[in-house]
């Protein structure tokens, strides 16, 4: 049957032509077609390759400053908490060199209070002295203002005093 | 893809319609009351010829060239046959339209002519037939396609697709990685030039055999002889890089008693001729019987209408038959993307098994 018997003329001629095409299509196609998609994909692969490198980068570039916040936050408690420290403690220590002055200066007023009492009294005392012994005198001198009055105060003494 | 198919689909239903109705009023017209042949007429259109028929009369005459020991070479048109009628420089066409060598060597009316018995089974003919003419303008169109979509790609390094290129470069990479990395493995690369121009090349001729017209109509991939050309060519390429491995498990397959080879070595090698038998037989069959199917649905409005006798039979046969060949016709589009496909991926897999190297038993490694 004719449908299935291979025409030799068809042969030869499908195997030059496509002898033709395959060697046109290989050098002037799919070659540059391979290697165009080749290379696309490897371009693809490699800008996919270096965004994820950035992204990583980027990720560790977020990571230290995250890092050095951290780290500056630190710096800045402590360095606060140091300032309040020397706060407190200069705080501290004035208060006791206050303290301690204003004792000093209360125990000197205290003594030099003491003192110009102790004075005071001393020289109260004098002048009550010296005023009773005028007094006395004045009194005195009242009562033995007259020669009756004299010779009343010697019996009078002399009443008192008893013979033995 | 849904889209383009869908497209296509649409674009052959109209061709079909178009043609359809043309056909049959032209053989009302004529009013031929001959019988009409189905069988005789679907298997002129599925075979080649040495013209390209275009419609009622008129068809393209093409170069007949017969070389022959005795008379040497012959280059004439197929004109000169006037459709088999008369004789030419001692050759005419035979009731298959072969060219047989005849004794005259004047041109005469054919069925006066004596057949050269002797001479005619060594007559070579290298015609351009249809086939051949369909086989060429196919490959230039082939070319024109893909160098100017590799220029394309030269042009426009690392940028998105374009145009054709958009088009081509999904199925270029699907035929790439599915098709030929899946069926032969790493050692791939060296294939590819070979199966991708086959897979398109049969696609390709595929489609335009689906085309009902010039340039298209040319059963080129149903016809056996392509497909056995191609078939022969795998194998050729399977057998040149059958790798120690390869010939090993075809010849003496390692871990098989040595009796048990005498059986197994010739089903091996019956193995190695049967896969490309297989191949050409699968495309050729399917492709063949798409057109096949086809045809017999125009030739029932032939067949109904009494071949113009009856218009009415005709017209009401011809509107069920346009449906059904519609439906054949996109059937055939999707044929022809899978027969190029089955053909392509079980030639990767067979150049696969050739260039796979020793691995553990226990895996299956054939496959027809």
């Amino acid at each position: 049957m004719e449908l299935v018997k291979p025409e030799f003329g068809l042969i030869f001629w499908m195997t030059i032509s496509f002898g033709i095409l395959v060697f046109l299509l290989t050098k002037f196609a799919w070659k540059p077609i391979m290697k165009a998609l080749k290379d696309r994909e490897q371009s693809i692969e490699n800008s996919l390759k270096s965004a994820e490198k950035a992204r990583s980068e980027m990720a560790n570039l977020k990571a230290d400053n995250e890092k050095l916040l951290v780290e500056a936050r630190n710096e800045r408690d402590q360095i606060l908490k140091q300032a309040r420290d020397t706060k407190d403690q200069i705080i501290n220590e004035a208060r006791g060199k206050a303290t301690e002055e204003a004792d000093r200066l209360i125990k000197i007023a205290r003594e030099s209070i003491h003192n110009e009492k102790m004075a005071a009294i001393t020289e109260l005392k004098n002048q009550v002295a010296n005023l009773s012994i005028e007094i006395a005198e004045k009194i005195i001198r009242q009562q033995l203002a007259t020669d009756e009055k004299q010779k009343a105060l010697v019996v009078e003494m002399l009443k008192d005093v008893k013979l033995n | 893809m849904a889209l383009i198919t869908n497209r296509l689909l649409v674009f052959f239903g109209l061709i079909v319609l178009l043609l359809n109705p043309v056909k049959v009023q032209a053989a009302v017209d004529k009013g031929e009351m001959m019988e009409f042949e189905a069988g005789k007429n679907i298997m002129a259109h599925v075979v080649d010829a040495h013209d390209w028929h275009l419609w009622g009369h008129s068809s393209i005459p093409l170069p007949v060239i017969i070389y022959s020991k005795a008379r040497g070479l012959d280059v004439f048109l197929s004109s000169a046959f006037h459709h088999g009628e008369m004789t030419w420089k001692g050759y005419m066409l035979n009731k298959d339209k072969k060219v047989v060598a005849v004794k005259e060597m004047e041109s005469v009316p054919a069925e006066q002519a004596t057949l050269h018995e002797k001479l005619t089974p060594h007559l070579w003919d290298l015609s351009i037939t249809k086939n051949v003419t369909s086989l060429i303008i196919s490959i230039i169109l082939l070319c024109l396609i893909f160098i100017s979509v590799a220029n394309t790609y030269k042009r426009n390094p690392n940028r998105p697709p374009r145009g054709l290129q958009s088009f081509l470069e999904p199925i270029i990479i699907f035929v790439r990685d599915d098709v030929i990395k899946t069926g032969i493995g790493p050692k791939y690369e060296k294939y590819v030039p070979y199966l991708m121009t086959l897979f398109f090349f049969i696609w390709f001729n595929n489609m335009l055999g689906i085309i009902p017209f010039f340039p298209g109509g040319a059963n080129l991939t149903g016809n056996i002889a392509i497909a056995m050309t191609m078939a022969v060519l795998t194998l050729i390429i399977t057998s040149l890089s059958g790798n120690k491995h390869y010939w090993q498990h075809i010849f003496a397959m390692p871990g098989v008693p040595k009796w048990v080879l005498i059986i197994l070595t010739p089903i091996e090698l019956m193995g190695v001729i049967l896969r490309p038998f297989v191949l050409m037989i699968r495309l050729f069959a399917n492709i063949v019987a798409g057109h096949i199917i086809i045809l017999s649905f125009f030739s029932l409005i032939f067949i109904f209408s009494e071949n113009g006798a009856n218009p009415g039979a005709g017209f009401g046969v011809g509107v069920v038959s346009l449906i059904f060949t519609v439906f054949m016709t996109s059937l055939e589009v999707l044929v022809a993307a899978l027969q190029a496909y089955i053909f392509v991926f079980l030639s990767a897999i067979y150049i696969g098994s050739a260039v796979e190297e020793a691995h553990d038993h226990g895996v299956s490694h054939e496959s027809i």
